[in-house]
């Protein structure tokens, strides 16, 4: 099987191939799958638990925000007695909870999930080839997500606790175990999962640079690929450069735990007894943490874009806005992204005009972000927009990135830092930009491919209920908690009654807490409509939304290689709806331009 | 009981939601329409629910912002806090703009040009000049932008004079101490080597230095008879080995932090850091002098936290290993604040902003601004109680790391840390 799938242009083989179609066993079918389109589903079903776990855990943390110090039979009932006594949320387990929500939404759900889903899915049926350049890679790239899946849940278990030095597990606080106690095995299994992950990433994303460099089909130029293959591509190459970045700061750090280096370590005095660790800085774990941690922002934020530049033209029934702008944008966003890390620094300490650099690289971000943004309006501008399911959540993210990105603005000016660093307003504005974002891209994605994953329809007003839901409560989730972080409220909070200053805010808590839920529960009708469409939805046709690009030429059901024939060639760019003169309003990119017709690149 | 009847209530809107879908559903089938075939009602739905989430969206705004203006923090009560709220308050000028505008067009034409049978989009791909004026006047406004906010950031961040009033501030888990210099106007220098619940800072003199030797060799000489005198598992031997070694190591490099200094002192004479402790105030309580400038070093003892004074616009990272500054000149006393606040018991708060553990929401200390005179008043009283090492027994390490033994410990820590308060105050 994987020598067909990896000769993509052997036309020939394919006859021998289809043959063997029926002697897989369910076990190379299903679990150890070389098929990218397999392997994108396998991401999606294990992204979709994760989140579901995560999301509970932000239950469990809001509610005990809303309602300090009161218990929940709800909170007793998962966490038990031990982290939670009375059904009250143990300080310590709060900070566990906040930690790996942070970790699993970030790596396992945003990243793992969307660039793992929709790259897998969408890079060899775009660019017409037959599958990933390397199938085996492919599936250890899932299989290491899977296992890596699988500890940092299993890390909820051991003595201790899970990880709780907050998702960026600055040192010291990760490294000793004395100062807190989630930083003991729980720490270790946090790390070594996240070893795995970077693994998983890093076979992923060669694989989907080689697939797009090097099996486009004939006619496929690169100013001819539709935005998302842009921008997987421009993610896939900003998580090949920065995640191993990751990796050695991660390995440093177990060395410190484990090895008695000092890397991160200096003069620290801790439960009652001064280290023998001097000579190391905690402030350059920041420094490659960051290094990573703002590409990262991207590499979440990214393929959510693609997605949305191709659900928004093919749903607005017009070209994508300023084709050659939206990948100049890519670009400059995935350059700048990785010379703006110190700006999560400015108070550490850093040196002052260092801060002063980043504050000018970051902000630069803004302007290929602000094209972004009013291509994506422009392209709504007489329009016909379908608004199915997939339109709605990519409007809507349009409508985060615009919240979101401006409070960027704020975070980014140093000096304005100062005041909001670290406080409630951090927390309003990265969730809108990149985990509502995201999100939304994510829910656009799925909605949008739905049909090509699993040959069957969603049901659209089930759709609709849960886009407005979601999108309600993610602004009464996270806009109230720009007013929480400007009355001066800290982020990692237990509680908040210990400060009369923050009296007048903590109703807002309630309202977050009370949408919050609301917003969890809203995932309940997007469970029930994916996995019932799954066994019951009605069966799709070949090309549902009408779309230009090559996945709508692959048949309905899934088979090895993608085309039962030779694969199409390509003709014109991907954009081509309502263009006049053309008797419907798509015109697939296999089409040959006609005589006199002119070709558009945007 | 309310709040489950609420969650029963809500799961309850649910089932009913994908009941009613599924019937609808079934219907549609039974009528051959298809998913992706959305009717022109589901259409005119979703454009007029895009209209009211608008109007919502903007009044949400409207109200937060109404309703929790006076909640926000009070006027900016040192001097850089209000240029630094200038520059807020400019900020939010041109963003709220933006806002206003780019949400307007979205969901606007999100309404406005929702599917209608027998219309063409328009074909519309690109326009250079469009693309370049979107290009340009961001790039503009950023600019202006930056040169404003690097402006305040270079006059926050450039050095305190040097007749600025040194205070410290150390953090540790899960409190904070202040440590004002002596007469000698200048504070001494630490190690962290000599931290015991008698020299909370570890703050270099020649008798702190002495003292915790003395200490060291005691606990040693402690460990090395009960090794001695009695028959021990040689796991227990192990570990009392590795724990003798492990202080005579800390012993030796106290030795040659004392060596150090004597040579300093030798050279420097009074100008030598480690002649400067002796004098110095170690105090829980964290007080300033109204219009003068403050040279603030944040250090910290076990992990990172941040001193974070929200009303003073301030905060800083506290590093172990590291000493940061915060420079910062109070123009509010408490006292005004609370005329102004209307609130008889508001204090300027010094919290903690970065995690550093189960207690890190609770890490706080009260500042007081006070008029020079008052400050002085308050010195004084503070100078006649200057830092005195004393030999308390350190408090035992944890062995295990669980959570109970830690919330136990913390305790022990706390009725420690009041203990040694007392003494400072002796």
């Amino acid at each position: 099987m994987g020598s067909v799938a990896t000769a993509p242009h052997n036309t020939a083989g394919h006859a021998h191939h289809a043959e063997h179609h029926h002697e897989e066993s369910f076990v190379s079918k299903y679990v150890f799958s070389h098929d990218h389109k397999m392997i994108s589903k396998q991401f999606l079903i294990t992204a979709i638990i994760m989140a579901c776990v995560a999301v509970m855990m932000s239950v469990f943390f809001r509610l005990q925000l809303a309602w300090p110090g009161e218990g929940f039979a709800i909170t007793n009932f998962f966490l038990g007695d031990k982290w939670a006594p009375n059904g009250v949320l143990d300080p310590n387990m709060y900070l566990g909870l906040i930690t790996i929500h942070g970790t699993i939404m970030v790596f396992f759900v945003l990243t793992g999930g969307l660039s793992g889903t929709f790259s897998n899915l969408l890079i060899p049926l775009q660019v017409g080839a037959r599958d990933m350049a390397s199938g085996f890679l492919n599936m250890l790239s899932y299989w290491f997500f899977f296992v890596s899946s699988v500890l940092m849940l299993a890390s909820l278990y051991v003595e201790g606790g899970p990880a709780s030095a907050g998702w960026t597990v600055y040192p010291p606080l990760s490294a000793l175990p004395q100062s807190i106690p989630g930083s003991g095995t729980g720490m270790t299994l946090w790390l070594v999962s996240m070893a795995l992950f970077i693994a998983s990433a890093l076979l992923g994303g060669l694989n989907y640079v080689v697939t797009v460099l090097n099996l486009r089909t004939k006619g496929m130029k690169m100013t001819r690929m539709p935005l998302t293959i842009w921008a997987f591509f421009v993610t896939a190459v900003l998580g090949i450069l920065s995640f191993p970045v990751l990796l050695s700061a991660a390995l440093l750090l177990l060395l410190d735990r484990s090895l008695g280096t000092s890397f991160y370590l200096s003069e620290i005095h801790v439960a009652g007894e001064a280290l023998d660790h001097t000579g190391g800085s905690p402030i350059l774990f920041q420094h490659l943490f960051w290094f990573l941690g703002h590409p990262e922002v991207y590499i979440v934020l990214l393929p959510a874009l693609g997605i949305t530049s191709e659900v928004i033209a093919t749903n607005s029934r017009k070209p994508i806005f300023g084709y050659r702008a939206m990948i100049g944008s890519i670009l400059a966003i995935g350059f700048l992204s990785f010379i703006v890390w110190g700006h999560h620094m400015f108070i550490t300490g850093m040196n002052p005009f260092l801060g002063s650099v980043f504050v000018f690289t970051t902000l630069l971000i803004a302007i290929p972000s602000a094209v972004k943004v009013f291509n994506y309006i422009t392209t709504l501008w007489r329009g016909n927009l379908v608004l199915s399911p997939a339109m709605l959540f990519s409007i809507g993210l349009v409508a985060t990135f615009i919240a979101g990105g401006l409070t960027g603005i704020i975070l980014a000016d140093s000096a304005l830092d100062i005041n909001v660093h670290d406080t409630y307003f951090v927390v309003a504005h990265f969730h809108i930009v990149m985990g509502m974002s995201a999100i939304f891209g994510m829910f656009a994605g799925i909605y949008h491919w739905f049909p090509k994953m699993y040959g069957k329809m969603m049901n659209t007003r089930l759709g609709f209920a849960h886009f407005w839901l979601t999108f309600v409560s993610a602004f009464g989730v996270f806009f109230p908690m720009h007013f929480i972080g400007l009355a001066g409220a800290p982020r990692r909070y237990y509680s908040y009654s210990e400060f009369p200053m923050f009296d007048g805010v903590v109703d807002l808590n309630v309202l977050v807490t009370v949408f919050a839920v609301i917003g969890a529960l809203a995932q309940v009708l997007f469970l029930y409509n994916f996995f019932y469409s799954i066994f019951r939805g009605p069966k799709a046709v070949q090309n549902p939304w009408r779309g230009n690009t090559l996945e709508w030429t692959t048949p309905v059901a899934h088979m090895h290689g993608n085309w039962p024939g030779p694969i199409p060639t390509v003709h014109r760019w991907p954009y081509d709806y309502s263009k006049p003169g053309k008797a419907e309003d798509f015109v697939l990119q296999t089409e040959p331009l006609a005589e006199d017709e002119h070709e558009e690149h945007g | 009981m309310t709040k489950l009847l609420i969650i029963l209530v809500l799961v309850l809107a649910l089932l009913a939601i994908a009941q009613l879908a599924r019937v609808y559903e079934l219907t549609s089938r039974l009528r051959g329409k298809r998913e992706e075939d959305i009717s022109p009602a589901d259409t005119r739905m979703n454009a007029n629910l895009m209209y009211i989430f608008l109007v919502v969206y903007f009044a949400f705004f409207a109200w937060l912002a109404w309703a929790y203006k006076d909640k926000m923090l009070p006027v900016a009560a040192s001097e850089h806090g209000v240029a630094l709220d200038e520059l807020l308050n400019f900020n939010w000028l041109i963003l709220i703009i933006v806002f206003i505008i780019t949400n307007v067009a979205l969901f606007w034409f999100a309404g406005k040009y929702a599917f209608k049978e027998g219309r063409k989009a328009y074909y519309y791909a690109h326009n250079n000049k469009l693309e370049l004026v979107w290009t340009v006047v961001p790039a503009l406004f950023l600019a202006v932008i930056i040169i404003f906010g690097l402006r305040v950031w270079n006059d926050i961040t450039t050095p305190a004079s040097a007749e600025a009033l040194k205070v410290e501030l150390y953090a540790k888990q899960f409190d904070w101490t202040a440590r004002y210099p002596g007469a000698d106007g200048a504070l001494g220098a630490t190690d962290f080597r000599l931290i015991n619940d008698g020299n909370p800072l570890g703050i270099v003199t020649r008798e702190s230095v002495a003292m915790r030797l003395g200490e060291l060799k005691a606990e040693i000489d402690a460990m090395d008879s009960t090794m001695h005198h009695g028959i021990l598992p040689d796991v227990k031997v192990n570990e009392l080995e590795a724990r003798i070694a492990k202080l005579e190591r800390t012993s030796a490099r106290i030795v040659n932090l004392r060596t150090m200094m004597e040579q300093d002192i030798a050279e420097k004479g009074e100008a030598s850091p480690y002649t400067h402790g002796a004098d110095d105030v170690v105090i829980k309580e964290f007080h300033l002098p109204l219009r003068m400038e403050a040279d603030i070093m944040v250090r910290s003892r076990d992990v990172i936290h941040s001193a974070y004074l929200p009303h003073m616009r301030a905060q800083m990272n506290a590093v172990p290993g590291m000493t940061t500054r915060i420079k910062m000149t109070p123009t509010i006393s408490t006292d005004s604040m609370r005329t102004v606040t209307k609130n008889e018991a508001f204090d300027f708060i010094l919290l903690c902003n970065k995690i550093c553990g189960a207690s890190h929401y609770n890490m706080q200390m009260p500042l007081v601004v006070e008029s020079p005179a008052d400050y002085k008043a308050w010195y004084a009283e503070a100078m006649k109680k200057p830092f005195q090492p004393s030999a308390l027994p350190l408090a035992p390490a944890p062995a295990v790391s669980d959570s109970t033994v830690v919330a136990a410990d913390t305790t022990a820590a706390m009725k420690v840390d009041t203990t040694a308060t007392a003494s400072l105050k002796n």
